[in-house]
């Protein structure tokens, strides 16, 4: 196991050069440097600048400095918010958009095993196609659209609950469902799918034959191979709700890295939109290393 | 004198079995009639994509006025915009598509035909760019080069055609092992030809299917750059711009939320059960998912 860990975190290790090398790359060739103010500069100045900010030095160079820079957390300073450093603000955004991603994942995780489960045990019945229509129409429906259509029905129409900004946990009930509902659908699909297999195998009906109750066999006995597919899918999962969030956060007016990130890509203030991308890349990457770690646990068969 | 039995080939079977389809049947009909709308309905309506009515701002549906899905805030008829909106949501979705459909092929059929150290290294490759967070990069390119649409063809294209280069390697690897690959190799065909001639043609079903379910997730990419106001511009429109106009609107006139997202909807939902029934008529493999 241990060996197995070490040779996954070694080949993560061109992953995450290549996430930096594009991130780098992009800031280079983006138009537009952020000393190109309106009012022409001396160019003993524009040199001074240049050299201040090592912008003298070949390419090679300049990207060691990043690097060496990235890894002790200097993401740099933000060009729009004066006075703040990038990592200050992926630390003041962070935790907000954790606790509503986290909530979404938990959320779906919940659900979704929940009815894709319910599905599997009455396949076919009308509950199973009630469950995957509703699963369908999770997936068919961006979240983006129904965000607005949710707030229109509880916080507008029926003033149950607030449209946005941060507060109790009022203020989050809304995002949070609009940002788990896509992923309780695929969740609710993959597990229905797995569970009519595991259903199926020999040890299921075994277990049936020894009289073991219905609950017994699929939380003791079923449920541990059926996550197989669910815990591969995580990562995607993850990737699929920290995306999300860039426009829930939107709508709903959340303080969170996703608004950061929508807001700093605007007022191209490179640097912060830069430290989010890289900060959610390894992030990515990191749980992705968890995952496979997971589903070694779950399924010892799994070679990577 | 019995006519000579005629021989079932993969394709009959798979449109008997679509036919069969209910679900599937359905949205191939209510996809025909979104796209005819889209094509066709503008050319009813008195009004163009960026008329203004000064005289009948934000008001709701109206047959009287032939504002049949009201207006927007400047006055703009929502009919007329929401299916231009929808003829460039699914150009985007069909020609990006294209775009992931072409790289995906060659890449993966390359990959599995040649096999061994070259496979291992191109698949490599699709495994380190697949945990990249590619939303974000396309994000950055439409704010750093302009709201171009042909870029949002190539970047969104160029994302989605991981899982088809890993569909088709697949593929490629187990037909490679037939008999007539090797018969054609045997003969002295090229490597190309044998790509080109006999395993391409053989991952059309495969294809389709991905095809299918590929294009929805395509527009819901272009939809979602439009919303943030970094897709089409001004005064074209997509469902997904319509969208945010309209959720920006949504408490005096929710019907500029209601018409483009209900568009929307429905196309995604009609793509995915085409492509869901498709699934289950060309890949039998995948029979017993969801």
């Amino acid at each position: 196991m241990l060996a197995f860990a070490f040779r996954r975190l070694l080949s993560a290790i061109p992953t995450l050069l290549v996430l930096l090398a594009l991130s780098f790359a992009l800031i280079r060739v983006a138009p537009g440097g952020p000393f190109d103010a309106e009012k022409q500069i001396p160019p003993e100045i524009q040199e001074r600048l240049n050299e201040v900010y090592h912008l003298d030095e070949p390419l090679y160079q300049q990207f060691g400095r990043y690097l060496v820079g990235l890894a002790q957390g200097d993401f740099g300073p933000s060009f729009q918010y004066k006075d703040y450093t990038v990592t200050e603000l992926i630390a003041a955004g962070f935790p907000v958009s954790l606790k509503l991603g986290g909530l979404a994942m938990l959320l779906a995780l919940f659900v979704g095993v929940s009815i894709g489960t319910l599905a599997a045990l009455k396949q076919n019945s009308r509950t199973d196609h009630a469950v995957m229509g509703v699963a369908m129409t999770g997936i068919s429906i961006p979240n983006f659209v129904l965000a607005p259509l949710l707030v229109l029905v509880f916080a507008v129409t029926l003033r149950w609950l607030p449209a946005g900004g941060l507060g109790d946990w009022r203020n989050l009930v809304l995002p949070v469902i609009s940002l788990a509902l896509p992923q309780i659908a695929y969740i609710a699909r993959l597990t229905r799918g797995s569970m009519i297999e595991v259903l199926r195998s020999d040890f299921i009906r075994t277990a049936r034959a020894q009289g073991l109750p219905t609950l017994e066999i699929i939380l003791g006995h079923a449920l541990k191979p059926a996550l197989v597919p669910i815990v591969s899918y995580l990562g995607p999962a993850t990737a699929g709700i920290i995306t999300g969030s860039v426009v829930i956060e939107q709508i709903f007016g959340v303080p969170g890295l996703g608004r950061y990130f929508v807001q700093g890509a605007l007022n191209r203030d490179y640097t912060l939109v830069m430290g989010i991308v890289v900060f959610y890349g390894v992030l990515i990457i990191a749980f992705n290393f968890f995952v496979d770690l997971a589903y070694r646990w779950l399924d010892p068969r799994v070679k990577l | 004198m019995s006519a000579p039995a005629k021989g079932r080939s993969l394709w009959d079977d798979a449109w008997d079995s679509l036919r069969r389809n209910r679900a599937a049947m359905t949205a191939i009909t209510i996809m025909a009639i979104v796209v005819a709308l889209v094509l066709f309905a503008p050319l009813l309506s008195p009004y163009s994509i960026d008329s203004t009515d000064w005289d009948r701002i934000s008001i709701g549906p109206s047959a009287s006025t032939s504002h049949w899905f009201g207006t927007d805030d400047v006055g703009r008829d929502l009919f007329v915009r929401t299916l231009y909106g929808g003829r460039i949501s699914l150009l985007v979705g069909l020609a990006a598509t294209l775009v992931s459909l072409v790289i995906g092929i060659t890449w993966g059929a390359t990959a599995g035909y040649a096999g061994g150290k070259v496979d291992q290294f191109m698949m490599r490759i699709v495994d380190v760019l697949y945990a990249m967070p590619f939303m974000f990069f396309v994000i950055l390119l439409m704010v750093f080069f302009g709201r171009n649409i042909f870029l949002i063809f190539i970047a969104v294209g160029a994302i989605n055609w991981l899982d088809m280069a890993r569909i088709v390697r697949g593929q490629t690897l187990s037909l490679k092992k037939k008999e007539f690959i090797e018969a054609a190799r045997a003969g002295g065909v090229s490597s190309f030809n044998i790509v080109r001639r006999h395993i391409v043609p053989n991952l059309l079903g495969v294809v389709i299917v991905y095809v299918t379910l590929t294009i929805p997730q395509v527009i819901l990419v272009e939809s979602f750059l439009s919303f943030l106001g970094l897709g089409v511009q001004e005064p074209m429109t997509s469902w997904g711009a319509l969208v945010n106009d309209g959720a920006q609107a949504m408490e005096t006139a929710p019907w500029a939320l209601i018409f483009p997202a209900t568009f929307l909807a429905v196309t995604l939902f009609c793509f995915n059960f085409i492509g869901d029934g498709l699934r289950d008529a060309l890949d039998p493999r995948d029979r017993r998912e969801g």
